[in-house]
């Protein structure tokens, strides 16, 4: 049973994962992290319901495409709001996020799907049986963070979005092209929220707004982290998927959906800055 | 072009610019007042519903357009003004007491809100909010003693000293409260409240320079906007009659945001543009969508061209599917972020610049300098 939580937990700090990229580096919120989530989600199903085609080359057709859409999305939107206030982004990103819901109810439908997976039998390890279902999630989560946490140091190109997101005047000044980076920073992004929507599919099923509920639960994770810290936002979703599940299993009907919330208030009013986060002031 | 001209210091302060101002607003009053005898009472129904919203837009305005503090959880204080006003008639208190209780409970729980939300910053207070209305919603749900849960709250019409009010006077009531909460806000914007939360708007640092109280005067603002939600919720307890969870749920707080968005941020004309076009909005895309396929398809048979009928069968095929509405909503704040950041307003101020300086108008009198990205790092 620890292990569902630990996997919803998993999801909500990959989503979490997203949201903390795309603001490290850009300074952005992308209230639509949810909703490429979903279309990750829909565009593996059509990969391999639909059309046949194998799970892991659904899979990957899935991921190539988001990430290439959040790139674009980068190029195309975003990139004209920089300087603006930070709530027109927000706004922005809002309303990206219920087009794209529009989008996927005309082209796929709404109706609920649910996408079959090799991972339907259960594992016996050490004496305890799990569902394969949540040992993937978990198993995906820590492969995508070993992969992203080598891409971050140990390849050029992740060193210049380290170095990006220390200091952008900087970064030009050393010839590192910054929009490029950040186009890839939000296909890396959307990549890793098409991921966690494929890996939640066969336990949510899938439809059009599977991706706001986990999208704010993963907002809670994000903060309870540390808006700015990567290993914050994943402490933070496994955090939030455990109170989750204790919620709903200890206290009366109707905690288990506001209990994320209820911490991230008091985290927000106890400690700002998160669990890892670091909270500065403007010297003038 | 008229140029005006200062004979005192308290020109600058005025209500009204100058007279010409005051004839015009003189004339929308008069206008007002005289709507419902021009209308049929459906209409008049569905304008009290714009002058409701307008006041939910004033309440957001206060706090995003002149703060800068942007919430997503408005509907809550929508919400609970709704729901506290609908228990206090039910248990029998008279009209006036029973709003005024909903106002001061919902400004209660604006500080509340506001108090952990005065130690943070732009994207932490919008996810506090956020939060904030996640939980509310789901205590509306399950507080059924006070909120009867799914089952619903019925809310009659008002009763004021003993005279019912009817649907048709309901918008004299919404008028004048939109009138009042228009004038107090107008007041507060002109007095040194007002200027300092424009100044913590503008540069939280700059304003702290200044001397302004940052937790103060944001905690000023949060409860004055929730206040004036709490009204606002009153009157549309009234005006929906029956009270559910559902209704008080993100969107609708999306929805205010894009109408204080649409009507343009930083002006109070904005909040009644914006209240009209984010009421009319729905209706005017359920009449495109049996309009369009109707007249494309006469157009079809009349000239003969097969494609022109199919192109309308596609667009009315496609303004049916369910969801569509809120992508159509979605497009249109992105388009109005993008292209006109001052929304319905700063459009209107443009035409009106245009006319009054009519053939010297120049596009670059509104061009917006080129802003580079501005860093809320701090290292």
């Amino acid at each position: 049973m620890l292990l569902n939580g630990v996997a919803v937990g998993c999801i909500y700090g990959l989503v979490a994962l997203g949201f903390v990229l795309i603001y490290k580096a850009t300074e952005l919120v992308n209230f639509a992290q949810g909703d490429l989530l979903m279309l990750g989600a829909f565009v593996a199903y059509m990969a391999i319901a639909w059309w046949g085609w194998d799970y892991w080359l659904g899979f990957g057709l899935a991921v190539v495409v988001v990430a290439l859409f959040g790139a674009l999305l980068d190029r195309s939107v975003l990139r004209k709001v920089i300087g603006q206030p930070q709530f027109a982004v927000v706004m922005l990103t809002i309303g990206l996020g219920a087009m794209f819901r529009t989008f996927a109810s005309v082209t796929w439908g709404s109706e609920i799907y649910t996408l079959t997976t090799p991972f339907d039998g259960k594992t016996v390890i050490a004496g305890a049986t799990f569902s394969d279902q949540y040992l993937s999630i978990v198993v995906g989560t820590i492969l995508l963070c070993g992969t992203l946490y080598a891409f971050f140091n140990y390849t050029r190109i992740g060193v210049a979005m380290q170095a990006t997101s220390q200091n952008q005047l900087a970064a030009y000044y050393m010839g590192i092209p910054v929009k490029l980076i950040f186009s890839f920073i939000w296909a890396i992004s959307a990549a890793t929220a098409a991921v966690a929507g494929i890996l939640l599919a066969p336990v949510t099923l899938i439809d059009i707004n599977m991706g706001l509920a986990v999208a704010l639960k993963a907002f809670a994770a994000a903060v309870l982290g540390g808006f700015g810290s990567i290993p914050g936002a994943l402490v933070g979703g496994i955090v939030i998927g455990l109170i989750e599940l204790f919620a709903g299993r200890f206290l009366p009907d109707g905690f288990k959906d506001a209990a994320p919330y209820v911490v991230l208030l008091l985290m927000l009013a106890v400690r700002p800055q998160g669990l890892f986060g670091s909270l500065g002031r403007k010297k003038v | 072009m008229r140029f005006l001209f200062k004979t005192s210091y308290n020109q600058d302060v005025g209500l009204f610019r100058d007279k010409v101002d005051l004839f015009w607003y003189s004339l929308l009053g008069v206008a007002a007042l005289g709507l419902p005898l021009l209308m049929s009472t459906y209409y008049v129904t569905e304008i009290s519903l714009v002058l409701i919203y307008a006041i939910c837009g004033i309440s957001l305005m206060v706090l995003v357009g002149y703060t800068g503090l942007v919430s997503l959880g408005h509907a809550a204080f929508l919400g609970i003004g709704a729901y506290a006003h609908g228990y206090f008639l039910k248990i029998g208190i008279p009209w006036i007491p029973s709003v005024a209780m909903a106002v001061v409970i919902t400004t209660a729980c604006g500080l509340i809100v506001g108090l952990p939300a005065l130690r943070m910053t732009g994207i932490y207070l919008t996810i506090a909010t956020l939060a904030f209305a996640l939980i509310i919603q789901e205590v509306f749900n399950h507080w059924t003693a006070v909120t009867q849960g799914f089952d619903g709250l019925p809310v009659a019409m008002p009763v004021i000293f003993g005279i019912s009010v009817s649907k048709a006077n309901f918008y004299y009531l919404c008028l004048f409260f939109l009138v009042l909460s228009l004038w107090l806000t107008r007041n507060l914007l002109r007095s040194p409240t007002g200027r300092a939360w424009v100044a913590i708007r503008d540069s939280e640092i700059a304003a702290q320079s200044m001397g302004v109280h940052l937790a103060i005067y944001k905690s000023i603002a949060f409860a004055y906007s929730a206040g004036l939600m709490g009204l606002a919720g009153a009157l549309y307890a009234h005006k929906i009659s029956h009270l559910a969870p559902d209704i008080f749920n993100i969107l609708l707080s999306i929805n205010f945001l894009l109408l204080v968005i649409v009507g343009g941020l930083g002006s109070l004309h904005g909040t009644i543009f914006g209240a009209i076009f984010v009421v009319l909005l729905p209706p005017i895309i359920s009449i495109l969508r049996d309009e369009i396929p109707a007249s494309l398809g006469a157009a079809a048979t009349s000239t003969g061209i097969a494609a022109i009928g199919a192109i309308g069968k596609a667009i009315g095929g496609f303004l049916a599917k369910p969801g569509v509405e809120a992508g159509i909503l979605g497009l249109i704040l992105v388009l109005v972020i993008l292209l006109e950041p001052l929304g319905i307003y700063g459009r209107w101020v443009k035409i009106r610049v245009f006319f009054s300086t009519f053939p010297m108008y120049k596009r670059a009198t509104f061009k917006r300098q080129k802003s580079y990205m501005k860093s809320e790092r701090l290292r």
